[in-house]
């Protein structure tokens, strides 16, 4: 033995000892790896939460050096990113400036305009100002950060940006630094508002990079309240000199006080900008991810065979996050902090640790043999992967160690992150997924042992089942709305989408809606207007060109503060008092620039190609600077063309404004919402199909639960094919004929009908003439056409149902086509009288009867009569009310008193078997009787009609044979019905004027020494079953008797046997065995039921048989071996039939189910009918066109084989 | 008559699948249309190593190489792929090892994460660079193809590739942006190697669904 084979022997063994730990104590296991798993993730918590917004740190001015490279040790407050000088210094003085006080005769224009123009002197006097001390003289243009050309892409913004010289920006920069150009402007607002970008934007306009401040709070608006306008000058400083910057700041000081500033100047500020992603870097991201997701998930469609699909997956999906998880956890544990994008390597770990070992062990776990206990089979599933599994880890392992000798410091990360998860993702498949996998095969299991309860005699009751292949059987376009219905795809799409929706909305706020609650947030500060009363708003400020069109007007209120003392003693001009702007410095100044850092420096950075990524500015303490211009400077700084800018006659206040706005955009939202809301509800009818989400309850009483499923819980959907119902009987349906063409039924009340098998309609109606006594049911009459309505008269029985009820224990039982072995039907025919019983409950109706019969007994005058009404065929007879048809020929013999028990149909002639041993001939077409014979006194139970020969079996276990003659040559008959795939041979079509005749050609008297229960024909052989456990075969033609099988231990309940010869029989002690016709030799015998089997089908490949324990077993029909069952509701039918080699349809409780032969599952249900609580379908006969025809009560009901099955064959 | 019955019978989706000239046709454009994606994707993680950040229309950098680069990619991709199952065929030794979707994804995303790898990772010189690329591409191989044909092929391939392309910059047809010329040509086979194997594999994969497909057909006759 090699070390390999040592070792391997080894490690199965450690696994499968794993295996049984972790399938028998599976609880705990979950536990604590749950507990292991969080334990793992809590360095996480340290880790700062991954996001591009820029981190702030702050130091003083001072005392304030530049950084060192190197870290510093004994420093330990100051972040990783604070080392090294800044990209850049950033200098801003602060203006705000008001035109005081405020005249009456100024136009709104005046608010803003002279106030801007003295930006140009402020930037004049900060270009010139030197500072000279003993190291030299120096000024801004050797201290500013010095940029070359712009980015290529942003000619337009050339003549605005400096270029080729000091960053330094202003409100000037729109007037290229130029004074001439300002007073030449005539429309100030239109030259600011043109560089504003179209549409929706996110990233920072030029406004408020050369502004400084919020647009809001700039105050260049025709409606502005406070008149204060605010900007900043902005200087970008390459290098940091105090002392420059400290005489520029008393200089500015100096010429403009600010005497309430009280901001703070001793604070520098540093602002450390990460990476940010833009769309370039995000699409490759997203690509990444996608190809992730693919690869989950077809990685965890190969799950099968479990309890819960999903729930596997999940644990799956869930052992690799956790793994990465716990690895990032463990590598911050001990010290290594993550410098990689996690989002960006995170889609490559979790491909590189994969999820294969996960489902190599679920495949193996759920191949190993189902009926070893669960604990087994997880350890025989993990030791059989062991090997390989172990292999695996080992390869990656080596992979990864490999690349860890790259040498690259990014590399080598990556793979520490992968070696550690991989590590830990081990760990948890061993004990996380393994553990989570048991508790799926136990639950499994327990459907299992329900099923084989159920079942004890087939150790098997394994359902084979190849999803897989269940995809390639449906057509594509039905697949995919059953899958679309299957996981409400369209449901989630349009919810996913919605909230999508939503998210942009809120994202890139088109209406502005987020700006304007920051302004009103900030109006709202104390500082604000807000000591004003609130109808102040909308009082109209702005005065006129007419002074005394104010006067009209409510005198605004007194200001509640003060003005400060800097203004004159224009105050008292009397009863008109305009509000004066007042400048007030407070913290929000201070902080102005947290509203721009955002985004505001990147971009103006950008704009010269200079990356803010990863590095940082500082930003000095901002310059106040306070400006007070007078009236008149204002007049005479004004363009010829500002007067125009009359306010509107009804001046808008700006709240109005924007309260319209807010209208306005409330307005659209809810206009859009209801939109896209009918818009998504036409889309959700259109796409989802009509019983969407309601998947079998269209009967109300029906649960999803009753319906049947394969094992996965799917229930395939409720067809929507609507059976057609042929109503017409007015009893329970007790035989049922087809020769492919017509179709008869009998019912208990002995009527026969005939209807055309394709259309449906009801052909015939041969009446059970008059009057008739039950044989059985004693006292009940049945009057054709009025007996319904006579029933309810005389009070007996309206209700159909209990009436029903009493009839069906003594029911006479027939084997015409499909044996009715129900439990419900008495077998035991030696007890039933062949006549009449005397009434032992119930109403007698005896006079009654006697009466009708009287009135109707003169009518038989012609022995052989047509009958008078013409029986045409009556097209709308679906759902026809029993028609009265005058009683017609009623020959002498044919007596009314014995019910149908047998009956077949071939070419236009009805054989019926009559209880007192009558054979009858009826003509179906024209529903008159051709023949009768009364050889026999034991009554019919079973019939054969086979070409010209009629087969038919007594109760008293005799066998006669009877010959169809006719006056013609056989040769020369019409034969109709195309020789189908059918077991049936074509049928002569008898000519109404032909003359037929019925001989017994032999009889059998003792051909069983019990009643025979089961009659077949076919390939010119008769088979016989009885209750004396024998099978006898006879040659048709000469009735000669063959063989006598024996080998049932039970009374014979079902005989199959078809054209190539195939013999097989069920008895009642479970058993099925095949025979061959030609030897009369045993092939197989093998016992598939608990109690009798009830039927049997055989394609050519396999057997079909059910059971009164209602399981339905498919056998392979040479080796004789159990393929798989299929367990049936309990009490449903046990009448089966096969429509093609793998199409097998079942009766149930009121529907019909169609199973795919080869797979076992179900491919559709059919209900018959609304109300099918308790009515079985007992009868059902495949026809040759694939439609169904089975009873339903009292109706027949024609189901034709949904066109989806159609397309299978 | 076998024709008409098969098309009677499974429909009219599965006869086009059936049908060989429209399956090349719809592998092919499959193909081609995987070949343009990736290298738009690519090109973008390439033009980020070099641009720092980008002026405000963000989209137009996407396009920014010449418009014939990804319909070559494409183009070329289409061919590797049916060209792949082709000389599998004619060797007569198809693929075996793990014919799955979710290898041919893990595939592309190794691919990726290559090409990723090489934009991003800041590496020593270029020696390195093409030492680490070639090891995983060598990785790639071995993990999801380990065929003799696929390995010919993906060196011969990438080979032609390098040629053609150098070819190009010398013609003054096509420049790069990259500050240093070596750094591209370490690279360049490396991952038109991996690209060869990767397009392989999922033109394998495709051509399988194809047989598949076929041999259903069968038995359904």
């Amino acid at each position: 033995m090699t070390v390999r084979e040592r070792l391997r022997q080894n490690i199965s063994a450690a696994f499968y000892r794993h295996g049984l730990l972790c399938a028998s104590y599976p609880v705990p296991i979950v536990l604590f790896t749950s507990a292991s798993i969080l334990t793992c993730c809590y360095p996480l918590l340290k880790l700062p939460l991954p996001g591009t917004g820029p981190v702030v740190f702050t130091t003083g001015v001072r005392d304030y050096t530049i950084p060192y490279h190197e870290p510093q040790g004994e420093i330990g407050e100051r972040p990783e990113w604070y080392r090294g000088p800044p990209v850049a210094y950033i200098q801003q003085v602060l203006v705000k400036a008001a035109v005081s006080p405020w005249d009456n005769t100024l136009v709104p224009v005046d608010v803003f305009r002279s106030p801007i123009g003295r930006v140009f002197s402020l930037l004049e006097e900060i270009r010139n100002h030197v500072y000279t001390d003993s190291s030299g003289v120096r000024s801004l243009e050797s201290l500013c950060l010095q940029v070359t050309d712009l980015l290529p892409g942003l000619r337009r913004m050339q003549t605005i940006l400096p270029e080729h010289g000091c960053l330094l920006v202003s409100p000037g920069n729109y007037w290229q630094n130029q004074r001439d150009l300002f007073d030449l402007d005539s429309d100030l607002l239109k030259t600011i508002h043109q560089h504003e970008p179209k549409g929706f934007h996110i990233s920072t306009s030029l406004r408020d990079l050369l502004f400084g401040v919020m647009k809001e709070h700039t105050g260049v608006s025709l409606y502005s309240k406070k008149r204060v306008v605010t900007y900043t000058i902005t200087i970008a400083l390459s290098s940091y000199d105090p002392r420059f910057l400290g005489s520029l700041r008393a200089r500015l000081k100096q010429l403009h006080p600010s005497l309430n500033c009280t901001l703070r100047d001793d604070h520098m500020v540093h602002v450390h900008f990460k990476e940010e992603i833009g769309i370039a870097e995000l699409i490759p991201l997203v690509t990444t991810y996608i190809i992730l997701f693919a690869y989950i998930y077809f990685s965890t469609r190969k799950i099968d065979m479990v309890k819960s699909k999903w729930g596997l997956a999940l644990a799956a999906v869930v052992t690799v996050l956790s793994s990465l998880l716990m690895s990032v956890g463990l590598c911050t544990l001990f010290g290594l902090t993550p410098t990689l994008n996690g989002g960006e390597i995170f889609p490559y770990l979790v491909v590189v640790i994969g999820l294969e070992n996960v489902l190599v062990l679920t495949k193996s776990v759920v191949s190993t043999p189902v009926d070893l206990e669960v604990k087994l089979r997880i350890a025989q599933g993990l030791s059989n992967e062991s090997w390989s599994i172990m292999k695996n880890v080992a390869t990656e392992l080596g992979i990864i160690l490999i690349g860890y000798f790259t040498l690259v410091p990014a590399i080598q990360e990556f793979c520490l992150f992968a070696v550690v998860g991989l590590v830990s993702d081990f760990f948890l498949q061993m004990f996380f997924f393994t553990t989570v996998l048991s508790i799926d095969i136990r639950r499994m299991e327990r459907l299992w042992f329900l099923l084989a309860d159920l079942n004890r005699q087939s150790p098997h009751t394994i359902t084979l089942q190849a999803p897989a292949f269940r995809n390639l059987r449906l057509p594509k376009r039905l697949r995919v709305v059953y899958f679309l219905a299957r996981t409400r795809l369209a449901q989630r799409i349009i919810m996913v989408g919605t909230v999508i929706w939503i998210g942009i909305l809120v994202y890139t706020d088109p209406a502005g809606l987020r700006t304007y609650l920051a302004a009103q947030v900030s109006e709202q500060s104390p500082l604000g207007e807000s000591g004003l009363p609130p109808h102040l708003g909308v009082a109209p400020v702005f005065p006129g060109g007419d002074p005394t069109s104010t006067l009209s007007v409510l005198p605004a209120p007194e200001p509640t503060i003060i003005p400060e003392n800097h203004s004159n003693g224009h105050d008292s001009l009397g009863h008109i008092t305009p509000v004066s702007p007042q400048i007030s410095w407070g913290p929000e100044d201070e902080d102005g620039w947290k509203h721009l850092y955002l985004r505001q420096w990147p971009s103006l950075f950008s704009y010269y190609n200079i990356t803010l990524a990863k590095r940082y500015i500082s930003i000095l303490p901002v310059i106040p600077v306070t400006l007070h211009l007078s009236p008149q400077e204002a007049i005479e700084t004004r363009h010829p063309q500002d007067t125009r800018h009359q306010p509107p006659p009804i001046p808008r206040t700006p709240d109005q404004q924007n309260d319209l706005t807010l209208y306005k955009v409330a307005a659209l939202g809810l206009a859009a919402g209801v939109l896209l809301v009918l818009l998504l509800f036409c889309l959700y009818r259109v796409l989802c199909p009509r019983n969407y989400g309601q998947n079998g309850v269209p009967h109300g009483r029906r649960r999803r639960g009753d319906l049947p499923c394969d094992e996965y819980g799917y229930s395939p959907p409720v067809s929507e094919i609507s059976p057609l119902l042929l109503r017409g009987h007015s009893m329970d349906i007790e035989c049922l004929a087809s020769d492919g063409m017509l179709l008869a039924s009998c019912c208990l009340a002995g009527q026969i009908r005939v209807w055309d098998a394709q259309t449906g309609d009801c052909l015939t109606i041969i009446p059970n003439n008059g009057l008739r006594r039950s044989s059985s049911s004693g006292g009940w009459e049945h009057r054709d056409g009025g007996a319904d309505t006579g029933a309810c008269l005389e009070g007996a029985e309206c209700d159909g149902y209990p009436l029903r009820r009493r009839l069906t224990p003594s029911r006479p039982a027939l084997f015409v086509d499909q044996p009715d072995l129900t439990p419900l039907i008495d077998t035991n025919f030696s007890e039933l009288p062949p006549s009449q019983k005397p009434p032992k409950n119930g109403f007698d109706f005896g006079e009654l009867v006697d009466r009708a019969y009287q009135e109707h007994e003169p009518s038989p005058s012609l022995a052989f009569t047509p009958s008078p009404t013409a029986p045409q065929p009556r097209r709308p007879s679906v759902g026809d009310q029993p028609v009265m048809s005058p009683d017609p020929c009623s020959p002498g013999p044919t007596d009314w008193d014995s019910s149908v028990w047998a009956m077949e149909l071939r070419g236009n002639l009805i054989a019926a078997g009559r209880s007192s041993g009558k054979l009858e001939l009826w003509d179906a077409v024209e529903g008159s009787l051709r023949c009768c014979n009364e050889d026999g006194v034991s009554g019919i139970t079973a019939l054969a009609f086979h070409n010209n020969r009629i087969v038919a079996a007594r109760l008293n276990g005799s066998l006669d044979f009877f010959t169809v003659e006719t006056n013609k040559p056989l040769g020369l008959l019409q034969y109709r019905g195309a020789p189908g795939r059918g077991s049936m041979p074509p049928s002569p079509c008898y000519r109404s004027e032909d003359v037929i005749n019925c001989q017994l050609t032999r009889s059998v008297q003792c051909a069983h020494q019990k009643p025979i229960t089961v009659l077949r024909a076919a390939a010119g052989r008769v088979v016989t079953g009885s209750q004396d456990h024998t099978v006898r075969v006879y040659r048709l033609e000469d009735s000669c008797c063959l063989f006598t099988l024996q080998g049932h231990s039970g009374g014979i309940t079902s005989i199959y046997i078809d054209q190539t010869m195939v013999l097989a029989s069920g008895g009642q002690d479970g058993a099925i065995c095949l025979w061959d016709v030609l030897t009369g030799s045993r092939v197989s015998h093998v016992y598939g039921h608990r109690g009798d089997v009830t039927s049997l089908v055989c394609t050519t490949s396999c057997v079909i048989s059910s059971g009164l324990d209602d399981l339905i077993c498919i056998w392979d029909r040479s080796t004789g071996i159990k393929l798989y069952s299929i367990q049936q509701e309990v009490g449903c039918g046990a009448s089966l039939g096969v429509i093609s080699e793998s199409l097998l349809v079942t009766g149930g409780q009121g529907c019909v189910s169609f199973w795919d032969l080869n797979f076992g599952d179900l491919l559709q249900t059919v209900y018959l009918g609304q109300n099918s609580e308790g009515q079985g379908v007992r009868q059902l006969l495949v026809l040759e066109n694939a439609a169904i025809v089975c009873d339903f009560g009292s109706e027949l009901s024609l189901v034709y084989v949904p066109s989806v099955l159609e397309k299978l064959d | 008559h076998t024709w008409n019955s098969s098309v009677s019978q499974v429909g009219p989706y599965i006869a086009v699948i059936t049908n060989r000239t429209t399956n090349v046709v719809i592998r092919g454009t499959m193909l081609f249309s995987v070949g343009v994606f990736l290298a738009l994707v690519l090109n973008l993680l390439q033009v980020q190593r070099n641009v720092t950040l980008f002026p405000p229309d963000v989209l137009s950098s996407v396009f920014s190489s010449a418009w014939w680069v990804p319909p070559c990619c494409g183009s070329a991709s289409a061919l590797i792929g049916l060209l792949y199952p082709c000389i599998d065929h004619c060797l007569g030794e198809p693929h075996k090892l793990k014919r799955e979707w979710s290898s041919v994804m893990r595939c592309v995303a190794v691919f990726v994460g290559i090409n990723h790898a090489s934009a991003k990772v800041d590496f020593a010189n270029n020696v390195q660079l093409s030492l680490t690329l070639a090891a995983l591409s060598i990785g790639l191989w071995w993990t999801f193809d380990r065929s003799r044909s696929g390995f010919g092929l993906g060196v011969g391939i990438a080979l032609l590739a390098t040629l053609v392309t150098q070819l190009l910059v010398y013609n003054g047809v096509f420049q790069y942006t990259s500050p240093d010329f070596l750094y591209i040509r370490s690279w360049l086979p490396c991952i038109f190697f991996a690209g060869v194997i990767t397009i392989g594999n999922i033109g394998r994969q495709l051509a399988l669904y194809e047989c598949k497909v076929v041999q259903e057909k069968i038995h359904q006759d």
